[in-house]
């Protein structure tokens, strides 16, 4: 869900930028408090792996694709700040090398994804291991990876009404519906990976240790 | 061993780009799907506020579209690898200074 330049009118992709900026500085300074030697590889490895799985488009229905966002991942393997700087650095990337989503809308696309996305599909998870039980990990994980999908999608729609560019009674439900299909492929690709690394080193996984702890 | 573990997690990645990303699915996202079904997509006809390298994950100077993209996508995997470790090895740094200075 890159926006584009174009879709956005100005007042609102500049308090996006913004709020953005904001959010990236805030992640940054969390980020650096909890940054320890193993931490470095792991966020560098972990937004390269994100940028390869982004490329990667599934077919979700006749004429549709959709791919991996990676936020609820990213949160997961290293928290909530350090997953949406690692977010961040990818849709920075792609915007200024592949023309991946416009450069006006980054400040959106960085909120949508990597604020949204990233530390609310966090704070999904962490609520829904509390309800679901501590124990039951890839199942707060799949749902919070669908949600985080939803969520991200319905933000887009709402700054979509706000620039005028589609009425929110349009946007809203078309984003959600179609995104509710995209975020199953979320979901799956999500507890996937997941689970590889808690089979084979649990250890790295931020937030499962934290929760254990 | 997390070195060696997290070179077999970057080499997956980079596996990912060069043999998957030609052939994923080349029809329109979520939300290309939404504006050419609520009639705003020739909103994004405009001219992009920046002209990038690679427009479109696509290598120029390559004539096969495939190849192209494979390139592409290794080019911008290790590149994301770099600049997020190079992130993350500023950010321990300046950590490392606020202890030394600290009393």
């Amino acid at each position: 869900m890159h926006i584009p330049d174009g879709f956005l009118a100005t007042s609102t992709w500049i308090p996006a930028w913004i709020v953005a900026a904001g959010g990236i500085g805030y992640s940054l300074r969390k980020t650096a408090r909890i940054v320890r030697d193993r931490f470095v590889p792991l966020i560098g490895t972990m937004a390269a792996f994100i940028f390869a799985a982004q490329m990667l488009n599934f077919p979700v229905m006749g004429g549709t694709s959709g791919h991996l966002l990676g936020g609820v991942l990213a949160a997961v393997m290293l928290g909530p700040y350090a997953g949406a700087v690692t977010i961040s650095v990818v849709l920075i990337v792609q915007c200024l090398i592949f023309q991946d989503g416009g450069l006006t809308a980054l400040g959106a696309n960085i909120l949508n994804m990597a604020l949204i996305g990233t530390v609310g599909g966090y704070y999904i998870y962490s609520g829904l291991r509390k309800i679901v039980g501590v124990e039951r990990f890839l199942l707060a994980v799949v749902l919070a990876s669908w949600f985080s999908v939803v969520l991200a999608s319905c933000a887009c729609a709402i700054e979509l009404a706000i620039s005028g560019t589609s009425p929110l009674g349009i946007a809203l439900p078309a984003m959600a519906g179609v995104h509710a299909l995209i975020g199953i492929g979320e979901a799956i690709i999500t507890a996937l990976v997941t689970s590889f690394v808690l089979k084979t080193r649990p250890d790295l996984i931020y937030t499962y240790r934290s929760a254990e702890a | 061993m997390d070195r060696k573990y997290m070179f077999i997690f970057l080499l997956a990645a980079i596996l990912l780009a060069l043999v998957l990303s030609p052939f994923a699915s080349s029809w329109p996202d979520g939300l290309e799907r939404v504006a050419e079904d609520k009639g705003f997509i020739e909103k994004g006809h405009v001219k992009p506020a920046l002209r990038s390298l690679v427009p479109d994950y696509i290598l120029l100077g390559i004539k096969n579209k495939k190849v192209a993209t494979a390139l592409a996508g290794v080019l911008g995997t290790l590149l994301v690898f770099g600049v997020a470790y190079g992130l993350a090895a500023l950010l321990r740094a300046a950590k490392g200074d606020r202890k030394r200075s600290a009393p």
